[in-house]
């Protein structure tokens, strides 16, 4: 659907923010708080000029998880701001970041801040507790043992078999995004990693070893965003603009092994639509923003494994499929490239700290498009992508361009 | 006992996997949908109750070398988990399962595999996929 090309004229981010991520063991609101106030001293304003938060909800806390908008609005001094909470899984942010600037197009606020903050438990992510025959999250735990990394290993294998990638193909986006890792003060793994590294890591889910897959994190980020209006009155003209953000859901039949289901819809009927779900996210956002890959100087993946690293190369359109081994070893993607992927170091340097993670792609464009990246900068960086997917057929993207 | 019901049957000690088959478009579902068809484009209501084919291709496979969480209970001593994905070719579909009887090196992408069941660590049966008899 192009219905939004013509609307989304100005919505501009204003200041981002970040809490580092790392394993703090402090209560996530204290990392949204953070990062909201970096995001607001960024953009020079005062958390009293804010129309409207929104928070992405993080649901493993407990009750203030789930109404993440007024836990911050409460934890940042109550001001009559009006909230909204929302949960899309690693999408969250993005989602977030959807309803604060659908509010701003409409008119009803000139600036929204837009918030999400994660405190993760140790080990794999799991289910809600108790005795639940009705949530497939909970079933494919009870029934199969089926983890995240599982259903990441499942799409690893089937790399293998269909384009012969290896052990070390999938290594070489650790080693990348580990070295981008190295250089930005927000990442919670500041080491290089070498091949040797990760090959001799321990097998966690065959063809997948620990350092193949995303360690889980405590962080927080922030964004204000803007009316155009408001921006210039402001004197911030020159802000990065929000060109696009895609929250597509799949179309039937979804023929993808999609987190958490156990089995896919059947194509016996109606044939799969043309794009397949993760490749229809990014191909939403470029429609909307009227751009292409060839347009863009950097993106940011959810490389919730290495080797799915690989396969949003393909589906974001930077090279045909199968060819994603081809094109990180061909340096392209690295820092210096010609069009770097995850120059933030991605979740391999961060792990991921839900509610925001898609947030925290955001600041990363944002630094990048405002060529204050520091180390990592992409050199004439002049429009980004960002691209996740979340449990239960959440998509996310979202185009920023200077 | 079934770990979950509705889901999967077992007569004359074969397994069969239970869905569901719209009268009006003849999309299939499973697990069995309830109520209404989920092709979009149809809409109908007159779901009939159908076993699934018992045989499909390896789309790909996966093991759990570290015990799973809760509300998965696992052996003890702990036997790695095997997983895989298989692609019912008439149903169109990709059903997951344990593996009963294979390693991941006894397992290849496209290889057939056949519907079985096995216990859960704590008793109740689950369905599984095994080697073709
Ligand atoms: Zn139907």
């Amino acid at each position: 659907m192009d219905v939004g090309r013509d609307l989304v004229s100005g919505v501009y981010v204003l200041g981002a923010g970040m809490h580092p991520w790392g394993k703090w063991g402090r209560p996530f609101q204290e990392y949204g708080v953070a990062a909201a106030r970096a995001a607001l001293a960024d953009a020079g304003l005062h958390w009293t000029d804010v129309q409207f938060l929104v928070g992405a909800d993080t649901i493993r806390n407990g009750y203030p998880g789930f109404v993440a908008g007024a836990t911050f609005a409460q934890a940042l001094g109550w001001t009559g701001a009006r909230i909204a909470s929302c949960y899309a899984a690693c999408a969250s942010g993005a989602q977030a970041l959807d309803i604060a600037r659908a509010r701003v197009l409409a008119g009803l606020c000139d600036v929204a801040l837009v918030v999400g903050a994660d405190t993760t438990p140790k080990g794999f992510f799991t289910p809600v507790g108790g005795d639940r025959p009705d949530d497939p999250d909970w079933l494919r735990f009870r029934l199969l043992g089926a983890t995240n990394p599982a259903y990441f290993a499942l799409y690893a294998r089937r790399r293998m078999a269909l384009y012969g990638e290896t052990g070390e193909d999938f290594a070489a986006v650790k080693v990348k995004n580990a070295h981008a890792g190295s250089l930005n003060p927000n990442a919670r793994y500041r080491s290089r990693v070498t091949t040797a590294d990760v090959l001799a890591s321990p097998m966690v889910t065959d063809p997948l070893r620990l350092m193949d897959i995303c360690a889980t994190s405590d962080g927080g980020a922030a964004l204000v965003i803007a009316s155009e209006a408001f921006a210039r009155r402001h004197g911030m003209a020159g802000a990065v603009r929000i060109a696009a953000v895609s929250t597509v859901t799949p179309t039937f039949p979804n023929t993808a092994v999609e987190l958490p289901v156990i089995a896919t819809d059947s194509s016996a009927s109606v044939p799969p639509p043309e794009r397949d779900f993760r490749a229809s996210i990014a191909h939403e956002a470029y429609a909307e923003a009227g751009l292409g890959p060839e347009d863009l100087s950097l993106a940011e993946v959810y490389d919730l494994s290495t080797a799915l690293e690989l396969d949003w190369y393909e589906d974001i359109g930077l090279c045909p499929r199968g060819e994603a081994a081809k094109l990180i070893h061909s340096g392209e993607t690295a820092l210096g490239g010609r069009l770097p992927v995850n120059p933030s170091g991605g979740l391999a340097s961060f792990g991921e700290a839900i509610p925001a993670q898609a947030l925290a792609q955001v600041c990363e464009l944002t630094w990048q498009l405002r060529g204050a990246a520091g180390a990592r900068q992409v050199t004439g960086a002049t429009a980004g992508l960002a691209a996740n997917q979340g449990l239960f057929g959440h998509g996310s993207a979202v185009l920023c361009t200077a | 006992m079934l770990a979950i019901e509705g889901w999967f049957t077992i007569e004359d000690g074969l397994t069969y996997l239970l869905g569901t088959r719209c009268a009006t478009c003849r999309t299939i579902s499973f697990p069995c949908a309830a109520g209404w068809c989920r092709n979009p484009g149809c809409g109908g209501t007159d779901l009939d109750v159908v076993r699934l084919s018992r045989r499909g291709k390896v789309w790909s496979y996966t093991n759990a070398c570290y015990p799973p969480p809760p509300p998965f209970v696992a052996a003890e001593p702990y036997e790695p988990v095997i997983l895989a994905a298989v692609e019912l070719a008439e149903e169109g579909i990709i059903v997951l399962g344990q593996v009963a009887g294979l390693t991941v090196d006894d397992l290849r992408v496209g290889m057939d595999l056949e519907l079985t069941h096995g216990p859960l660590a704590d008793g109740p049966l689950v369905w599984m996929w095994g080697a073709t008899s």
